[in-house]
Parts: structure tokens; C-alpha cells; sequence
């Protein structure tokens, strides 16, 4: 578990005693209520973490290439080579040391000329249709790996005869080493590639670490650019690992109870790198920052959705109608009231939605809107607009708390002067006014789970579980805007220590909230509860 | 950088210069148009002996940046009134070519003329004048340099 969350909860408890001395006072008699459902949650996950977290350790750059190291270590030991040729084996077979030390038992030459670590032995060199021309044609190709003792070398790259520094892999194709500096500093740069091939053309031997840093010279930049691929292959082969999704950050999460596919139908892996509260991402899916309390597919799916559906769904909304037979969604872009669908070719009436045959001689003016034909047919088309507005309702919740969330950097602004004042005006020091700032940290932390609890009761099928589910939902949902009022408001100076109690109170309530809500749908998740409307089964 | 780039283009040039006057060395079917500059050069292809492409030929332009010979230089048949490309299933109608040896298999060994005689070799083992599959969505689509595009190279066959 993080720091961070040690020391919520220890702000916690301390903050609940704050909470009894006022529990006298009206406006907690709700807050009490909820604090013995609490108390039994927390019994039961006190003993060990909460429900909706997951054990991770996070990882600093230095603790990746510790374990590097460790494999490479082991597998240079086993098979009695150098550690160069153990990383280059080991890169080649994605990491996975049992099945690199089954097929070196079966076959060593063989897997290190796929890897790359020695050439093909001379006598089979594929000698394809087109490489065999291209031999005849291109002079500086007959050269290649036979450079003449007698002859000053000629580079068949930069064709410098000058040259006097070259390289050449274990293969033997000679090149100068300012073609070899090009090369390398562009396949690691441009290309992002660690996998260094020889220059030569149709050759598979790949550069070891030594080499690659001979012909990177002292560019200190490529260098640790090339080290940082290497540790980012590690970690991308490494399924119990992942690398921070922040920009610029070096820094892995071990997470081996997600690492799974199947383990992602239960929970929600929320993890964080440790190097900035900030960093919290979701091991088990792409998306960054905490998405809780909603599982990764379905997240996804509902992030999809929105990106495919919101605006579009809203001009569709005003702007076009259903057929009433295939239900073909159609915008009416000019000319008369009998429209006859371009898909299934039914007639009906744009007004009434009703078949048109039955308009007889009223022709291109309809009074027919109350006959029953029409009726029904305008109630196939309200059953289908219904689940746009539905689908509506939740999405423009989902965006509302998603606005809030992102306009917290300005109540931030705001709090921080607040707090410069309370400082002045008061005899609170620092540490005293940090309450504003926790506060705000909360509600931008709840908001996030209110956000994506819309898409959650979006795709939950209706019954019980999903009106506890939002039951819970509403009350998180007050108490943060509660909150977020509280922080609002101006400071009058004689106020400020029963704005203080109340701030607090107000946070660790809805602190409980939040827990409540996320612990209960990640209990929910193991205990199988949740049941998932038809959009999701058919999704699936 | 741009020294190895300039002496290795007028080197091949050059090579190319002498190869061409030269019959016995010349590579059959394959002419150089022209190449006022180490930017652009315009090769001339014609597929000899018996093969789809008989009696018809086509142009080559080749475009090099800075980085050649480390970067493989950008290579398509060029569209206009005079010449068309050749339907090929792996010639797109905009003249864009797929061959691996134009991105991920290009060696820095290789050269122009190489990459010529690869594609006259492409051409003469084509047994099927079809065009790629999505050649239309393709073309709509494509950027002006081919080298922009990232093609999966998934038929070994033509």
C-alpha cells in the first residue's frame, strides 16, 4: 500500500473524534447514521487492506535494472556465457528465461543465430534470388566482409577511404566507425529501436551492449536513451510489470495480482509509481488516472462510446427521426411529408410517423397525428429515442463531474489564497489551515469516482443491486457537492474556526462516502453481484 | 552527416554514369533519366523477356533526405499523362510501392541501383495484374511522400 494511504487513515481517525464532539449538533445526526454502517465495514477490512485496492510495490528505475540484472546474471551463469550474449538471448526470447533455457538445452547454435548473437554459418548463407543480384550489380557489395589487407579500406557506406577506425560484429562486415556512430544514434533515436542489426544488408547479427557504446563515443544522451529502451523492453515483456504512463517519468509498478486477464473481472488495479500523487494509473488497462469503481472492459467501453457517441448523439437527437419500420435513423433535409425510406423503402408520414397509404387523397398536409397507426408508430420511435436519452442522461453527468474535476485547479487558486488569508487573519499557523487543501484533494479525488460511477449504473441492469449501487451513488454525490459549497464560500474572519470544524467534518464524511461506495462495488465485483445489461452481453 | 550523404550519392552516380555507357555491365531493361541533383533522380524500368509487363514501361522517382544512405531513400512510380504505374499488387495507383527493402529491411549497403533491379524483379515475378487490396481507400488517404506511410509487409510471394 502507498504512504499516501497510510496517512489518510491516520488523518482519519484523528479527524473522527473532531466529529463526536460535534455530534450533538443537528447536522451530523445523518453523518452518525452512516458511521455504524461504516463501522462494520471497517471491521472487516481492517485486518488487512481495503477491498477495492491491490497490492503493488512501485519501482525505480535503478530497483528495473536490479532485476535485469538478476536475470541476466542467472541465465549467463546456467549456459556459462558472457552477460552481453545472456541480455541479447534473453531479448530475443521476450524475457521468458524457462523457455530460453529449454531451447538452449536443445539447441545452442541454432537460437543464437536467431537471436543474433552469431552469424549464419557460411556454407547455408541464404542466397536469395535478390541478393544474389544485388551482389552482381552493386559493387561495394562484394567487398562486404572481406576487406582486403593489401588495399586501404574503403567504407561501402560513406565510401571514406581515410578512414582508420572500424567496427565490425561478430559476422565480420567491416564499416567505419562514424558510419557505425550514424547508424546506431539514429536506429535508437529515430526508430526507438535497441535491437542494433549490422549494417550489412541481409545480415541478422545484432550489436551487444559493448559494442553499441563503443560506437556511441561519449553521447552521453543516446546512451541513456538506449538504456532506458532496453529497461522499458523489460518491463513491457514482464507481465507483472508496468511502466508509469506519465510523460518523463522512469519509474514501474510490480502488480502480479493484475496480471492477469481473468483477474481484471474483479478488480479494478488502481496503482500509483510513487513518484507523485499525481502518477496513478490503472495497471490493467490503458487509461490514466483512477477509474474506479468501474472495471477496465467496462470502462473502455463506455469511453468509446462517449468518443463515438456524445455530439453526434445530441444533433441526431434534434435532427432526424426513425423510419418506423427498420428503424433506420433518417434526417429530413428539405421537400414534402412523404418520405419513403431509402433502406426498406416503407412510405410514412414525417408529421404523424404513420404509413402513408393511409393519408389517402390528404395529400402533403397531415391531420392524421392522433389515428392509431401513428400513435404506435410514434411509440416504436420514442422506445428508440429513449435509449439515446438515456444513454444522454448518464453521459451528461459523467461530463458534469468530469468539468468539476478539471476546474479543481482553480479552486485550488482559490483555497490557497483562502489559506494565505486564514494565515493573516487568524492566529492558525500553516499546518493548521491545510485542512482547505485536503479538502480539495478530496473532492477532486470523489469527483472521479462519481464520474465513473455514471458509467457504471449506465450499463448495470435495473433491480435491486443497481438501486443500492446508486443509492450510494446519491450519497456520495450530495455530500461532495456539500463540500465543494463549503469551499466556496468567503471567510469571514470570526467564522473561521466553526468553518474549520465544518470543512473537516464535511471531509472525512465524505471521505466515508467514497470508501463506502468503492468497497462495496469492489465486494460486489468478488461476490459476483453485479449484473451487467443486455449492451454489455452484447458487447462482450 | 551531409558529407557522407554528398560523396556517397556522386559516388553511385558515378557508378551508375560508367555502367551505363558500359553494355556489358549494364543492368538490362534499367536507365537512368535523369538526376540534375542529389534529390531527385528518375529511373526508366522495362520488364525484359517474358513476363505481364512486356512491351510496357515505367518511371521511377527517387528522393533522398539528408539521412541517406542511413534512412532508405523514398521510392514511387511517377503518375502523369505520359507514364502509369504498373497494376501490381503491390503498387498502389498513386505510385507508391511495398517493399520491404524501402523500409524495414533496407540496409545501408544497398543502393539505388539495387533497389531498382528489386523492383524490376518484383514486376517480372508478378503472375496475376491485380491491384492491392484497398487501393482506393489507400489512395484517398496516402501522404505525398510514401515514406510517411507504415506498411505491413505481409506477402513474400511477388
Amino acid at each position: 500500500m502507498s504512504s499516501d494511504y497510510e496517512f489518510s487513515d491516520y488523518e482519519y481517525e484523528d479527524d473522527e473524534e473532531s466529529m463526536d464532539v460535534e455530534g450533538g449538533s443537528a447536522s451530523s445526526e445523518e453523518d452518525m447514521g452512516m458511521d455504524e454502517v461504516y463501522d462494520d465495514e471497517i471491521k472487516i477490512v481492517s485486518e488487512g487492506k481495503k477491498a477495492y485496492e491491490v497490492d503493488y510495490k512501485p519501482l525505480t528505475l535503478q530497483q528495473v535494472k536490479d532485476l535485469v540484472v538478476a536475470d541476466v546474471d542467472y541465465i549467463s551463469t546456467i549456459f556459462g556465457v558472457d552477460s552481453d550474449v545472456a541480455a541479447l538471448l534473453l531479448r530475443h526470447m521476450d524475457w521468458n528465461k524457462d523457455r530460453l533455457t529449454e531451447k538452449y538445452m536443445d539447441n545452442a547454435s541454432s537460437i543464437s543465430i536467431t537471436a543474433g548473437v552469431s552469424p549464419v554459418p557460411k556454407p547455408s548463407y541464404p542466397t536469395s534470388d535478390r541478393s544474389k543480384r544485388v551482389t552482381r550489380s552493386s559493387k561495394s557489395s562484394k567487398k562486404l566482409g572481406q576487406p582486403s589487407s593489401f588495399e586501404p579500406f574503403l567504407c561501402p557506406i560513406c565510401f571514406d577511404d581515410t578512414a582508420t577506425d572500424t567496427l565490425a560484429l561478430s559476422c565480420g562486415h567491416t564499416f567505419c566507425t562514424g558510419c557505425w556512430t550514424v547508424y546506431t544514434i539514429s536506429k535508437i533515436r529515430d526508430e526507438g529501436e535497441h535491437r542494433i542489426l549490422c549494417m550489412a544488408e541481409n545480415c541478422g547479427v545484432v550489436a551487444l551492449d559493448p559494442f553499441v557504446h563503443k560506437a556511441l563515443g561519449d553521447d552521453e544522451d543516446t546512451i541513456a536513451r538506449y538504456d532506458e529502451l532496453l529497461v522499458r523492453n523489460y518491463v513491457a515483456c514482464n507481465k507483472n510489470l508496468k511502466y508509469c504512463p506519465y510523460p518523463s517519468c522512469d519509474r514501474s509498478v510490480s502488480c502480479p495480482t493484475a496480471s492477469s486477464r481473468s483477474a481484471l473481472s474483479t478488480i479494478v488495479p488502481t496503482v500509483s509509481c510513487g513518484a507523485d500523487p499525481k502518477h496513478k494509473f490503472c495497471f490493467g488497462c490503458t487509461i490514466d488516472g483512477d477509474h474506479r469503481p468501474v472495471l477496465c472492459t467496462i470502462a473502455k467501453m463506455w469511453l468509446k462510446k462517449c468518443r463515438d457517441d456524445s455530439e453526434t448523439a445530441n444533433w441526431i437527437k434534434s435532427n432526424t427521426k426513425e423510419c418506423s419500420k427498420c428503424q433506420s435513423t433518417i434526417e429530413k433535409n428539405g421537400g414534402c411529408n412523404h418520405m419513403t425510406c431509402k433502406k426498406c423503402k416503407y412510405e410514412f408520414c414525417w408529421v404523424c410517423m404513420g404509413p402513408w397509404a393511409e393519408h389517402g387523397t390528404a395529400w402533403y398536409s397531415c391531420n392524421r397525428y392522433d389515428d392509431k397507426s401513428g400513435v404506435d408508430a410514434r411509440d416504436a420511435q420514442s422506445k428508440s429515442r429513449a435509449s439515446l436519452e438515456r444513454y444522454l442522461h448518464y453521459y451528461n453527468r459523467w461530463a458534469n463531474h468530469e468539468q468539476s474535476a478539471k476546474l479543481s485547479i482553480e479552486l485550488y487558486m482559490k483555497t490557497e489564497k483562502k489559506m494565505e488569508e486564514m494565515q493573516l487573519t487568524t492566529d492558525l499557523t500553516w499546518i493548521e489551515v491545510q485542512f482547505m487543501k485536503k479538502a480539495v484533494d478530496i473532492v477532486e479525488n470523489c469527483r472521479t469516482t462519481l464520474k465513473w460511477t455514471y458509467a457504471m449504473a449506465y450499463y448495470l441492469q435495473n433491480g435491486n443491486q443497481k438501486a443500492m449501487f446508486e443509492d450510494n451513488q446519491r450519497d456520495l454525490e450530495r455530500a461532495v457537492e456539500d463540500l465543494s459549497e463549503l469551499l466556496e464560500q468567503p471567510i469571514e474572519s470570526e467564522y473561521i474556526p466553526v468553518l474549520r470544524q465544518k470543512v473537516t467534518d464535511k471531509s472525512v464524511y465524505v471521505q466515508k462516502r467514497n470508501e463506502i461506495l468503492l468497497e462495496d462495488t469492489a465486494k460486489g465485483y468478488l461476490e459476483e453481484r453485479w449484473k451487467w445489461n443486455d449492451i454489455v452481453i452484447d458487447t462482450l | 552527416m551531409s558529407v557522407v550523404y554528398s560523396r556517397r550519392l556522386k559516388k553511385e552516380l558515378q557508378e551508375i554514369q560508367i555502367e551505363q555507357a558500359d553494355p556489358a555491365k549494364r543492368a538490362a531493361g534499367i536507365q537512368l533519366l535523369q538526376a540534375d541533383d542529389l534529390k531527385t533522380w528518375y529511373f526508366s524500368i522495362e520488364v525484359l523477356g517474358d513476363s505481364l509487363y512486356k512491351n510496357e514501361t515505367f518511371h521511377l522517382m527517387v528522393r533522398f533526405d539528408p539521412e541517406y544512405p542511413f534512412k532508405s531513400p523514398a521510392v514511387q512510380f511517377v503518375v502523369s499523362d505520359k507514364v502509369k504505374p504498373p497494376i501490381h499488387p503491390h503498387v498502389y495507383t498513386n505510385g507508391h510501392i511495398c517493399a520491404s527493402i524501402l523500409g524495414d529491411d533496407w540496409s545501408p549497403t544497398l543502393s539505388v541501383m539495387a533497389i531498382c533491379i528489386t523492383i524490376q524483379s518484383m514486376l517480372a515475378s508478378c503472375k496475376k495484374k491485380e491491384l492491392p487490396e484497398g487501393n482506393d481507400d489507400y489512395v484517398r488517404t496516402a501522404p505525398d511522400n510514401p515514406k510517411k506511410t507504415r506498411f505491413v509487409y505481409h506477402d513474400d510471394t511477388v
